[in-house]
């Protein structure tokens, strides 16, 4: 009895613990009466890309006089936990969705379910492979990682070796990025030969680990391309612990605040940032015109910027990176 | 019966002393990370240079430190699967104090340390008190952990810019002459600590004990409980120096990193010859498990085998190394 009466104390103080922090990691936004109400369920959320997204999302919401729910689940692998949430979302009887979906296949069936009941559904980010989205608002990964090849042609002279440290060989993100940059380099710049293409997970540490091992087989290596956050911070990371500052040119992707100080300290030549801010933006507008009724593209191209030392305080760039 | 009879009876069980046998897989660890060196400074020109040691001694240290504080845990017959997460807590307890809180980077230092410590008190507390297994008690813990470290940091990461000594703790260098970074002789001076923990002190002793036979040690008069906890707090307190290296080493604390270390670790602790059944296990061995975990990544990169590979490649040395183990015993 004594456990039983520890045990449950233990979990009322939790409980009172996770009830006075009103901002609890999992979910966030609440429904109000008489406004229409748009569940969005993400790929992520402690992620700070997704916490962009999430602003964006909650821009629009503002702009457009709706409540909105945003939540994901914790990592990019948890396809069953994104399903329940995206169940749960529908059990709230939302007036529409917004969607990325970790696995189209899976959704597939809670999607005709949506789709039955005449909830329209808007996917953003990496989208959902299916007919019934109205519409998908989603960065151009492979013309994103097109331009960043561009921009690593451009510092190192088109000519060298080069090396990507890519964030995983699964997910559309990271093999759209991957041979977005690779056919690039490709077709347009003969001289430059790609010598290496590593997985870091987007672990800072693991990328760090996995760049400098890159640097060590290949001593003539000129840059090194880093598809998201964690795998360029890595490659930022390896440079300086082995004092190649200045040798190898760095290209990065998305941001966070170690990547735009790598950028102002001459480390890193710049990165490709995707919009989130727009992508969650994006999805709540179109799901607001679905609502009126209004006919919808098919792709809402969110876009994306090049932004190096000479550009990265510029409005627009500001609004699209994340600290 | 006292605790050198329990000891004594299990080594005769076993057939042979502990101490022979242990030093048996360690010369054969030791042995196939030797292998391994000459197999990759054969295969690229690049291994054997100075700066990729470094490397992968640098690459050794946070999993290695992790690893050395699982080998108490695992000697007891136990595990710990909330390492990663724990250390993760750790290091982002490091930014809160220091980045959030103001003050000085050794309180921050301490704190981190006292996180990991209270962790492992808290799993130890779990398993001796409440019987709860130690698989599910750590498994919990890794929730716990990770749950907490985005609660503190409101799930973004935190950064040391503004402390520019604070990563020198890992990268910078105090040994004159030669540059060789801080977090390698950290991991080396922890590995010497857990040596001598683990063999010369009461607490190593019944470390052994209470992996051999929990039962006959309890029976000896000896308090598993409080000694399981202790060990656990050890390990944890392992956990938080973890932490302070890897926050240092990226000049932030990542809230979102640390999950999968703790298999990394284990792996480690197994290819050193430790029994995950309990009762055997060297920190010698450990080290050197560590060691054949990095010295196998940084070969395959700078081989350029493709990542899938790589990890197929670690996977059946683990089957091997442990095999290895199993087949000795028969003998």
């Amino acid at each position: 009895m004594k456990k039983i009466g520890l045990l449950s104390g233990i979990l009322a103080t939790s409980l009172l613990f996770a009830a006075c922090s009103d901002d609890g990691a999992e979910g966030a936004g609440e429904i109000e009466e008489g406004k229409p109400y748009v569940a969005v369920v993400s790929k992520g959320f402690q992620h700070q890309f997704w916490q962009a997204v999430k602003k964006g999302a909650e821009e629009a919401a503002e702009e457009f006089d709706v409540s909105i729910t945003f939540e994901g689940p914790e990592s990019e692998s948890q396809v069953d936990k994104q399903i329940e949430m995206l169940q749960a979302a529908l059990d709230k009887k939302p007036d529409a969705i917004g969607f990325a979906a970790l696995d189209s296949k899976a959704a597939s069936p809670l999607l005709s379910e949506a789709d039955g009941k005449d909830i329209p559904i808007i996917a953003f980010d990496s989208g959902v492979d299916s007919e019934i989205p109205l519409a998908t608002a989603s960065t151009d990964n492979r013309a994103a990682a097109a331009l960043a090849a561009d921009k690593m042609a451009e510092a190192i002279g088109e000519e060298g070796k080069i090396a990507l440290i890519v964030h995983d060989q699964t997910s559309v993100t990271g093999t759209d990025r991957r041979d977005g940059f690779k056919e690039q380099i490709e077709s347009k710049y003969p001289n430059i030969e790609i010598v290496d293409i590593q997985y870091g997970a987007g672990d800072h540490l693991k990328s760090t680990d996995a760049a400098k091992a890159v640097m060590q087989a290949h001593p003539d290596l000129k840059g090194i391309f880093g598809s998201n956050e964690g795998s360029a911070i890595g490659v930022v990371n390896a440079v300086n612990e082995l004092n190649k500052k200045g040798k190898i040119t760095i290209i990065g992707f998305d941001s966070g605040k170690q990547q735009l100080d790598a950028i102002k300290d001459g480390v890193m030549t710049g990165a490709v940032t995707q919009n989130p801010v727009g992508i969650g933006y994006e999805t709540v507008k179109a799901a607001v015109e679905a609502l009126d009724g209004k006919e919808l593209d098919k792709v809402i191209d969110t876009g994306f910027y090049w932004y190096d030392k000479n550009n990265i305080d510029d409005e627009e760039i500001q609004a699209a990176v994340y600290q | 019966m006292n605790i050198d009879t329990v000891v004594n009876e299990e080594k005769k069980k076993l057939g042979n002393s502990r101490i022979p046998s242990g030093a048996i897989q360690q010369i054969l660890a030791f042995a196939s990370l030797i292998a391994l060196i000459i197999f990759f400074s054969l295969a690229s020109g690049s291994f054997l240079q100075y700066s990729n040691i470094i490397g992968i001694l640098l690459s050794t240290a946070v999993i290695g430190i992790l690893a050395l504080g699982a080998t108490f845990v695992i000697i007891t017959g136990g595990i710990d699967l909330s390492v990663g997460t724990v250390m993760t807590l750790s290091s982002v307890m490091i930014g809160v104090i220091v980045v959030d809180g103001g003050m000085p980077i050794w309180v921050g230092i301490v704190g981190g340390i006292l996180t990991g410590a209270l962790c492992g008190l808290l799993s130890g507390f779990a398993i001796a008190k409440l019987n709860i297994p130690p698989f599910i008690a750590t498994l919990a813990m890794m929730m716990i952990a990770k749950g907490l470290a985005l609660v503190i940091s409101s799930a973004a990461p935190i950064y040391f810019s503004d402390h520019p000594s604070f990563t020198k703790i890992s990268l910078g260098s105090i040994t004159p002459g030669i540059e060789v970074p801080n977090a390698i002789l950290i991991f080396f001076i922890m590995a010497i600590i857990g040596g001598i923990i683990l063999s010369k002190t009461i607490l190593g002793r019944y470390n052994f004990a209470i992996g051999s036979n929990e039962e006959a040690t309890k029976l000896s008069g000896v308090n598993v409980n409080f000694w399981k906890m202790s060990i656990y707090t050890l390990a944890g307190a392992f956990t938080g120096v973890a932490g302070v290296l890897m926050a240092a080493r990226l000049n932030s604390a990542q809230p979102a990193l640390g999950q999968g270390y703790e298999l990394e670790a284990i792996a480690a602790v197994v290819i050193g010859g430790t029994s995950l059944s309990g009762g055997k296990g060297t920190i010698v061995g450990t080290v050197i498990g560590a060691l054949i975990m990095s010295v196998l990544t940084n070969g395959l990169r700078i081989m350029s085998i493709p990542q899938e590979w790589q990890t197929v490649v670690v996977g059946l040395v683990i089957i091997l190394a442990v095999y290895a183990d199993t087949l000795r015993k028969k003998d």
